[in-house]
């Protein structure tokens, strides 16, 4: 008898043996595991609704296209957590933006990623810049942005920010923004849904989807939706007409590692949720990439500013904007420019410029020569205007979370709570585990400890007494600790971006060929098959002749 | 806490050349930490021949000229601790160091010498448009993964730099098979030595495309080739000049930087000229006791070089530590040379310095005689010697480009106080002029500069790619 893989791994989450024999269903003699739920994509909406989910007695799996989570969005993007005050008054992106603002402090308490409420500031260099402000202002009221100020003089500005352009006449100041990191949100989010019993299964590209309905129903019958898009309007939560039985078909989700089985389907497949609704036939909307080039700086660019500075915002986005990192590295960007390429990542020398145009336009001191490196990431725009979030009118249990572009990291954690209401109305039982354990646990990072906390450390794991990133102080336990984690790194890239190796100063010169030889030897691999990133991403194409 | 003292911070040449110097100047308590597997720096990575020549009279490869230092090392004794990560310095010479053996450590050193070398340049610095795949390595990287693990990086090579390192992959990339197609060099001239172009690349048939860089990186996942453009004279692609070539690895030789965060913690102040310390003629930082060698000071083009600075080093902290055991404190280079007023450099050949004026006034003439860039030069180091110092001292400087038919000038009030004549010069050379110490004496300006003169007093002409 085969046994899948899923299943195998399901035999260590902790599950009840009532809710085990429920999933199990002996079809022509293959073990065959249904789940409750599969997420599609994990990237941060998907690595929290897993988290948020695997707080019930469900079956959960998270289905990733690329090795690792953390590649798409949730990788490449400012890492702002904002106020609240852009998006417009009613919309789902007003709604959620200012929630997950608000839940931002304890999730990230929860899991143990950076998180910082270090406020915002909307400059404005005229009168008409004025004008945008005090519209934000209110547009903030509306939407329930907490404490905002509206700065009437440069000198105000000045005097939080001096580094600031002389230029500037005031500003809208929003202290509930903050900074956090994308992808550890993300990583931490599903090592926690992974502990608390969530499958992820990378490397599982979707190619189509079917569905069994044998206890088929009714898509349309009579919820407070809007008619163009399926989203829920409301201001209180997830409001639906309910009246399912929980009965209802399963969807066999074909992957690139085969079959996957489950009763509900969310769609958090990103700059590709377009693609995946229109395999279940939904193409009522449609993604527009569009991309935004960064520059990072180095840590000593880091202090140019203390708050997120933002320029009044432009009509494709909010503007080049000037933020310190949750890491103290200073970053610059977005440009913003649709692209017709969903893959298409590269940075553009006008695009660059852009960006170093913008910002020194902010704050005009800002020495470009310590600029560590410069990435694009894709907002994953919808054609509808606002996040798409609620049930397919084509199958009510593939739920949509799609077009989720900025404020998305921020609405991130109000999204999985909103899609929790969903599936509860649409007919999962979700009864909450004994076991479940919010926290998580971050690496420990050796930079960042104290001396006493270092000889710790040290003495309980010899490892973190072997700095191999120079730059950044990673040591080779940290490093280990990202492979072995559950969701864990098996990629260059994929450890650094959970331990910061190889983004300092040197950008891993020194750290790169010690990372290769650490990944080869956790994960049994020869050297010639460690990656970078993704596929073909191999670093070194073969041995040299003495050696071959 | 362990009292020593002196601390060398770094095991390649610089740092062993130091240790061995300070021994035999009769400091006995030395301890040498250096973060590598093993002692010898970046000199176990190049494989190739061609050390040793100024100091030896011999070809050595760089493992065979490390190995000569650290045996002596070794015999003396001196303690070495391995895969020991210095994480920080003060001022008054507290130095931490981890390593998985002990933990943390820390040394109180009575004399500390700096000699943690330089760290190449990055992708990310030079802000190539493009994607972000795998098989851009900077050239070390990849000399270290083909000469010390024994992979190749890639089978189809474009080199971006003509530094030295980069010369001397592209060699060994195309003896390992590899197929170099070409070395682009933003500058109109090489940055390398000129024996590693004739070796490396022409004796190769490798093309060394100058004016001309990388404007574009393709590929998702591993690289598939770069989009090289001629560049003009502001380093601006020309438009139309575009050439796609097609690649798996992109190697980046474009600078060297010196590695100074530990100088930073410990407040030393450093030239942006050199991005390393400023020093005296007996290699002391800014801070006091604080000594600096190798390439952490500036890039040297040989590592004899190091070496002979290395040994400097070692015999200047290990006088300075029997001066301070005999008499009072004394002061480092920011003792002094904070409370004078900073003259002006002449930009032009033969222009007048502030610096004339100001000694002129009859005030106290500094002990420490400054060491200013004048017209065609771009860094000297030492950049301060003190006056009553008992030796001759060697100024090494970087001229700024191609110069033919120069002189080389050190003028102290507008009078030149010491010349050298010069056929040709270029950046990817290091230069000198040795200074007489009676001359030192001699001089009575707070300003002593170092500048380039064309005979005829014609204005000096870059030569376009020429050495």
């Amino acid at each position: 008898m085969r046994i899948g893989v899923a299943l195998i791994h399901g035999f260590f989450a902790p599950v009840g043996m009532r809710f085990f024999l429920r999933q199990i269903i002996y079809n022509r003699g293959v073990v065959k595991v249904i789940y409750d739920a599969a997420i599609i994509g994990a990237g941060v909406v998907g690595a929290l609704t897993a988290r948020e989910l695997s707080r019930y007695d469900i079956r959960i799996c998270v289905l990733e296209a690329a090795s690792d989570a953390a590649t798409g969005s949730s990788k490449a993007n400012s890492g702002i957590v904002h106020a609240g005050y852009d998006a417009m008054p009613g919309t789902l992106k007003a709604l959620l933006n200012v929630r997950g603002n608000g839940l931002f402090g304890e999730v990230t308490k929860e899991l143990g990623v950076p998180f910082k409420r270090i406020g915002s500031l909307v400059l404005a260099f005229s009168e008409e810049g004025m004008e945008t402000v005090r519209k934000l202002y209110s547009r903030g009221l509306d939407n329930g942005v907490p404490d905002m100020k509206i700065l009437n003089s440069g000198d105000e500005v000045l005097k939080m920010e001096p580094n600031i352009s002389a230029k500037v006449v005031g500003a809208l100041h929003a202290p509930s923004a903050g900074i956090t990191n994308p992808y550890e949100l993300t990583y931490a989010g599903l090592e926690n849904a992974v502990a608390n019993g969530t499958e992820l299964i990378t490397g599982a590209r979707v190619i189509g989807i079917s569905y069994d309905g044998y206890g088929g129903h009714d898509v349309n019958s009579g919820h407070d939706e809007c008619g163009d898009c399926g989203v829920y309007h409301g201001n209180h939560g997830y409001i639906g007409a309910g009246g399912y039985d929980g009965a209802g078909g399963v969807f066999t989700i074909n992957t690139a590692r085969g079959p996957i089985w489950s009763r509900f389907v969310i769609n958090a497949a990103g700059i590709y949720s377009d693609k995946l609704s229109e395999m279940i036939g939904d193409d009522h909307f449609s993604i527009r990439p569009r991309k935004g080039e960064y520059l990072l700086l180095d840590k000593e660019q880091g202090h140019q500013v203390h708050s997120v500075i933002f320029q009044t915002p432009a009509a494709l986005g909010k503007g080049i904007l000037v933020t310190p990192t949750a890491d103290g590295n200073l970053l610059i960007g977005p440009s913003a420019g649709d692209i017709e390429d969903r893959e298409d990542l590269s940075t553009t020398a006008s695009g660059m410029e852009n960006v170093t145009d913008g910002a020194l336009k902010s704050v005009p001191g800002i020495n470009l020569r310590q600029v560590v490196t410069s990435f694009a990431g894709l907002r994953t725009v919808p054609s509808t205007g606002d996040f798409i979030i609620g049930p397919s009118m084509k199958n009510r249990r593939f739920i949509n979370a799609a077009g989720i572009d900025s404020p998305g990291l921020t609405s991130a954690p109000a999204i999985a709570l909103y899609i929790r209401d969903i599936l509860k109305v649409e007919g999962l039982e979700l009864v909450p585990k004994k076991f479940f354990d919010p926290v998580r646990k971050p690496i420990a990072r050796f930079s960042d400890a104290t001396d006493e906390e270092r000889e710790a450390l040290i003495r309980d794991n010899h490892l973190y007494g072997n700095v191999v990133c120079r730059c950044e102080l990673v040591t080779e336990a940290e490093i280990v600790e990202a492979i072995r984690r559950p969701a864990g790194a098996k990629s260059v890239d994929a450890v650094k971006r959970r331990t910061r190796s190889g983004m300092g100063r040197c950008q891993g010169g020194f750290c790169t060929p010690r990372i290769a030889e650490i990944i080869s030897r956790e994960c049994g691999i020869p050297m010639q098959e460690v990656r970078k990133n993704e596929g073909g991403s191999i670093l070194l194409t073969g041995k040299t002749k003495g050696v071959q | 806490m362990r009292e020593v003292e002196l601390a060398i911070i770094g095991g390649g040449p610089g740092g062993l050349a130091a240790a061995i110097e300070a021994y035999r100047n009769g400091v006995r308590k030395i301890v040498l930490l250096e973060r590598d597997r093993s002692l010898g720096g970046i000199l176990k990575q190049c494989v190739h021949s061609g050390f040793g020549l100024q100091l030896f009279g011999e070809e050595l490869t760089g493992p065979e000229y490390a190995e000569r230092f650290t045996k002596q090392v070794m015999e003396l004794g001196i303690d070495i601790k391995l895969e020991t990560m210095v994480i920080g310095i003060t001022s008054d010479k507290l130095v931490s160091a981890v390593n998985s053996a002990e933990g943390l450590i820390s040394f109180k050193a009575r004399a500390l010498i700096l000699a943690m070398g330089c760290r190449e340049r990055p992708r990310g610095a030079l802000n190539i448009p493009g994607t972000r795949p795998a098989g851009i390595y900077t050239a070390g990287t990849a000399q270290r993964f083909v000469n010390m693990e024994g992979y190749m990086p890639g089978k189809k090579v474009v080199i971006l730099g003509s530094g030295d390192i980069g010369l001397i992959m592209a060699r060994r990339m195309t003896l390992e098979g590899a197929e170099v197609k070409m070395v682009c060099e933003l500058m109109p001239y090489s940055g390398g030595l000129k024996r590693n172009i004739m070796q490396c690349l022409e004796d190769f048939g490798i093309p060394l495309r100058l004016s001309h860089t990388v404007v574009e990186i393709h590929g998702r996942e591993r690289l598939e080739g770069v989009t090289v453009a001629e560049v003009d004279k502001s380093g601006r692609p020309v438009p139309g000049t575009n050439e796609y070539v097609e690649c798996d690895t992109l190697l980046l030789s474009v600078g060297l930087i010196p590695e100074n965060e530990l100088s930073k913690m410990a407040s030393i102040e450093l030239d942006p000229a050199t991005s390393g310390p400023f020093v005296d003629e007996a290699c002391q930082t800014s801070a006091e006791g604080i000594f600096a060698c190798g390439n952490v000071v500036y890039v040297h083009d040989l590592v004899d070089y190091v070496t002979q600075e290395g040994y400097l080093a070692g015999k200047s902290a290990a006088e300075y530590l029997s001066r301070k055991a005999g008499d009072g404190p004394e002061g480092g280079l920011g003792a002094e040379s904070g409370a004078e007023s900073r003259a002006e450099s002449g930009a032009g050949s033969g222009a007048v310095s502030g610096a004339e004026s100001g000694a002129g006034l009859g005030e106290k003439i500094p002990e420490v005689l400054k060491i200013h860039a004048g017209y065609g030069v771009r860094c000297i180091i030492p950049q301060f010697v003190r006056r009553s110092c008992k030796n001759d001292v060697s100024l090494f400087f970087r001229v700024a480009g191609n110069y033919r038919d120069v002189v080389l000038e050190a003028r102290a009030g507008g009078r030149a106080v010491c010349s050298v004549r010069k056929k040709v010069v270029s950046p990817g050379e290091m230069e000198s002029i040795r200074l007489k110490s009676e001359i030192i004496r001699s001089i009575n300006s707070e300003v002593l500069e170092i500048g380039i003169r064309t005979l005829g007093d014609k204005e000096a002409k870059e030569t376009k790619g020429e050495i």
